[in-house]
């Protein structure tokens, strides 16, 4: 499930930018991982993407995959057991 | 980017097992290495299109990844192909044995592979096996 959200409301990032919501929930490594990447590919580059992931593997294993393949880490938090990582495609 | 050959030799029919192909397999691949599968032996049946049967837990593990809903191994050896440019290939054996024509097979596999090839492709890089 995808929804459009505007950017700003969990980091303190000023920008315009539409952000795609990529809701992982309830699935373990590296379905959260692999949903982000599908989504990835859809998204134009300086999009952002905030995914949920309730899997703490995932939590720590994607940030480790955007540094490899080259994205940008905008922000990453956890809230009520559900981890957030906001990522903007750089290229 | 550090890019490496990976090549993953499956031939168990058990699910924690093809599982952890799988992930080692699209994990891989996304990441920008060249990843090779060689399904032989007890794991290509499950590739026939169409074969529905499970795979069978070899310990709780198994019997875990399917209660908690992780990713199906199917479905991450696809997006292996999919968004990492991975290769599945079925061992040409295999194929003779099991008696399936390259239609019998799932679309993201590749034409069988002999052996003598897949060591060859291996020869360089990391080997899995499972």
């Amino acid at each position: 499930m995808h929804q459009k959200v505007k950017s700003g409301i969990s980091n303190s990032r000023k920008n315009t930018v539409e952000r795609k919501l990529v809701d992982a929930k309830n699935t373990f490594c590296p379905g959260p991982l692999m949903e982000l990447i599908g989504q990835m590919k859809l998204a134009a580059v300086g999009d952002e993407l905030e995914i949920l992931s309730t899997d703490k593997g995932s939590a720590n294993d994607i940030p480790e995959w955007i540094h490899k393949v080259g994205h940008e880490l905008l922000d990453s938090f956890e809230e009520d057991g559900v981890w957030h990582l906001i990522v903007k495609k750089a290229k | 980017m550090g890019s490496e050959k990976i090549s993953v030799m499956v031939t168990s029919d058990k699910r924690e097992q093809l599982q952890m192909a799988a992930m080692v397999a699209s994990v891989g691949a996304v990441s920008g290495n060249d990843v090779t599968v060689f399904l032989s032996m007890n794991s290509l049946s499950f590739f026939v299109k169409g074969a529905d049967k499970p795979a069978t837990a070899e310990g709780p593990m198994g019997t875990l990844i399917e209660e908690k809903n992780a990713p199906d191994f199917k479905e991450l050896f696809q997006q292996a192909v999919e968004y990492g440019d991975a290769k599945i290939f079925p061992c040409s054996m295999a194929v003779d044995i099991l008696g399936l024509g390259q239609d019998d097979l799932e679309e993201y596999i590749s034409e069988p592979l002999g052996l003598t090839s897949f060591l060859s492709d291996a020869s360089e890089g990391q080997v899995w096996h499972f």
